[in-house]
């Protein structure tokens, strides 16, 4: 019943939308426009006054279609994992919108909310603190069937809870320990278990791996595949791992100071980065085998992001753009598609972009 | 202990170091034998199991291992940075110019730890201190091992900020700590470690809490002071990347144990531990499309509240015979620059395939952890 009315405003809300067309052509499942997240910053003991704003996002545009992983990278503060919370409504958003299946994130409230709150879920970082010590598995994994009134008898809902855990590879034997009995790889397992209960169909993974092993690494990121294809969902995936990023995504972001710089399918931005943070970013990444890391010519940045609160006039980037040019501090660089799918804000990947 | 029935005719004495670029004479730090352990209320903690190698002067060398596989630990307990309790040494030697580190009194292993081996830790905030201004922390040890007057330690710390590109370095000598970015800090900390010229630079993951870009810069700072001083690196860290562009030789640690140490090259190109394959086979590659799904490792690894009989990967290992469950293997040469630690992938018949071919099969969703 619950689900034929949240399948029908889906279909209600899937009307045909935007210039960027997602890379697989399917109809995208998330739209995210001229999204923006201020945090305010306060000082006064007393009388508590805003002195200044951190542009954590400022303004960003994208699509995601349906079963796509979308990648989004870029250096800590850049403001990813904040474009990940507001995205899914966690945050307000100071600005912009976003459309998750068809509902307005921002504006939903009531039923709607809920029904947001039951597609879309999201994976942390850290296994450690964002499962309850307190709770076992079963609490945990069950929670969001008992919120959202998925499964309202408890017998039932420990089958499903096992289910799940079988799903994500753990032996539903251990549905009655707690978060510590088990290693890191475990525990990003129950996060994911997690949530999966509420049957979601769009996953914001937040640096789901980062937290973890090498050997234990591989075993989410195919656990996460796997997941994919099974359930059909669709993926933000946040990290700062730029190999990894380049094997699980379809097609990846590049944020630098609150706003993305370069977007397109994975190979054709790995392969041909235009921006110069780009591929600034990509030369840095180290390469496991010593034959090319000898001959891999780096590009090194001066210096460190710089703050968000006064972001550099013009690009952003130009106080550390080993090309800028002095149009570069004064004039915003237009978003530009060169070339099908691949899109890019930077006045000198073609001398008709200057200003 | 090594059987020494097991040495094949071929062997390098087995006593002796394996033989490198380096001229042997000049060894610089010899660690046999060393055993540490942590006597814990839930029981001892096997940290460190019997590891042998040694370091050459001038040579850059990393230990690659996972959480908890004792590559710290190693290093920490030869300098004295353990706390004793819980910590225990339990057998060992540490040769460092002539001297054993493991027997010396604290008063003469605090001179060597300022002046001679230095190190870089992970996290850059905890390893300064947070009241005192970068000056202050700077000028101590120039004051305390060079008997410098105040003037001469502040110009030669500002000399030495300016040296590991600390832009500003005499404004911001009076910062303190927080007031750096992280980079920045890993940057004072450097600086710092320079500041007594030593002639072995131990870096402990100092770039695992940095972006790309600033490992980048770190990694490109630290080989350049190397080249320039002289000095001897020990890089630990979990990041075969970081270990391909830097390193000469690669030890390989698991659970405690030397499970491989190889020149980089045969490391990378000819890995004969099923654990450095399954680790190498694990990483996606940022310069390459796609091929297949990440050959990932099954279980995790091993309790060290248990002294592993036989080889410490045995439970993980697709190659495993009966003898690995028994028997723990000792490090085998395969060259004059390979030693691995395993019965099966040194026997001569054995032959490595490239990736796809390891054998590690990704592990389907369905099978339990």
């Amino acid at each position: 019943m619950k689900d034929d009315k949240i399948r029908d405003m889906n279909l209600k809300a899937l009307a045909p939308m935007s210039d960027i067309t997602p890379s697989n052509g399917h109809e995208p499942l998330v739209r995210v426009i001229d999204l923006k997240k201020h945090f305010p910053i306060r000082k006064g003991l007393i009388i508590r006054h805003t002195t200044g704003h951190v542009r954590a996002v400022d303004g960003i545009n994208f699509e995601i279609a349906r079963g796509e992983t979308l990648g989004m990278v870029g250096e800590s503060g850049c403001g990813k994992s904040t474009a990940g919370r507001t995205l899914l409504g966690l945050y307000p958003a100071t600005g912009g919108e976003t459309h998750i299946a068809g509902y307005h994130v921002q504006e939903a409230t009531g039923d709607e909310w809920m029904a947001i709150r039951r597609q879309a879920q999201m994976i942390f970082q850290d296994p450690f603190s964002s499962l309850n010590p307190r709770w076992t598995v079963n609490a945990i994994i069950g929670e969001p069937l008992r919120v959202h009134r998925i499964i309202e008898d408890e017998a039932a809902r420990t089958e499903r809870v096992k289910e799940l855990m079988a799903l994500v590879g753990l032996d539903p034997r251990f549905i009655n320990r707690f978060p510590h009995e088990f290693s890191g790889g475990q525990r990003q397992r129950v996060g994911i278990a997690r949530a999966l209960a509420s049957e979601p169909i769009f996953l914001v993974c937040d640096e789901p791996i980062s937290a973890l092993d090498v050997s234990i690494q591989a075993q989410v990121i195919n656990l996460l595949e796997d997941l994919q294809r099974q359930l059909g969902l669709t993926y933000l995936f946040i990290a700062h791992d730029l190999s990894m990023v380049r094997h699980i995504c379809d097609r990846v972001a590049v944020m630098y100071l609150g706003i993305i710089v370069e977007m397109a399918d994975k190979d054709d931005l790995y392969e041909k980065p235009q921006h110069p943070y780009t591929q600034a970013l990509l030369s840095a990444v180290p390469v496991p085998d010593p034959k090319v890391a000898r001959h891999r010519k780096r590009i090194v940045l001066e210096g460190d992001v710089p703050s968000p609160i006064n972001p550099p006039s013009g690009c952003r980037f130009h106080t550390r753009c080993p090309i800028a040019q002095p149009h570069c501090a004064t004039h915003v660089p237009e978003w530009r598609e060169i070339t099908p799918g691949h899109w890019v804000a930077c006045h000198e990947v073609e001398p008709k972009f200057r200003p | 202990m090594p059987d020494p029935t097991l040495a094949r005719p071929h062997d390098p004495p087995r006593d002796g170091p394996l033989r490198y670029a380096h001229d042997p004479s000049r060894l610089l730090l010899d660690i046999r034998n060393l055993e540490v352990r942590f006597n814990t209320p839930e029981g001892v903690v096997y940290a460190v199991n019997d590891i042998s190698y040694g370091i050459h002067e001038g040579e850059v060398i990393a230990i690659v291992g996972e959480s908890g596989c004792g590559k710290s630990v190693s290093m920490m307990s030869i300098l004295g940075l353990i706390p004793k309790p819980p910590g225990e040494i339990a057998g060992g030697t540490a040769t460092f110019m002539g001297r054993d580190l493991l027997t010396l009194p604290e008063s003469d292993l605090e001179q060597v730890r300022g002046i001679e081996i230095a190190m870089v830790f992970q996290d850059s905030m905890t390893s300064l201190n947070p009241v005192l201004t970068i000056s202050r922390q700077m000028t101590e040890s120039l004051r305390r091992h060079y008997n410098m007057t105040d003037e001469q330690a502040t110009a030669r710390a500002i000399e030495l900020l300016e040296l590991v590109g600390i832009p500003d370095a005499e404004r911001r000598m009076s910062d303190y700590p927080h007031q750096f970015s992280g980079g920045m800090r890993q940057r004072v900390m450097i600086a710092m470690m320079l500041a007594c010229n030593p002639s072995l630079l131990i870096a402990d993951e100092p770039t695992t809490a940095l972006d790309v870009t600033i490992q980048a810069q770190i990694v490109e700072l630290v080989s350049r002071m190397r080249e320039r001083l002289g000095m001897a690196l020990i890089w630990i860290t979990h990041d075969l990347g970081v270990v391909a562009g830097l390193a000469e030789r690669v030890i390989v640690m698991y659970a405690g144990m030397i499970v491989e140490e190889a020149d980089v090259d045969s490391l990378f190109d000819n890995p004969h531990h099923p654990y450095t394959m399954a680790l190498l086979a694990a990483l996606p590659r940022v310069d390459r499309r796609r091929d297949n799904r990440l050959n990932s490792i099954p279980g995790s690894p091993p309790n060290l509240l248990n002294k592993p009989r036989g080889c410490p990967f045995a439970p993980r290992c697709i190659y495993t015979i009966d003898r690995c469950r028994s028997e723990r293997p000792p490090l085998i040469p395969l060259s004059p620059t390979q030693r691995t630690a395993c019965w099966v992938t040194t026997s001569d018949d054995f032959k490595y395939e490239r990736r796809q071919d390891s054998g590690y099969e990704s592990q389907s969703a369905g099978t339990y952890e």
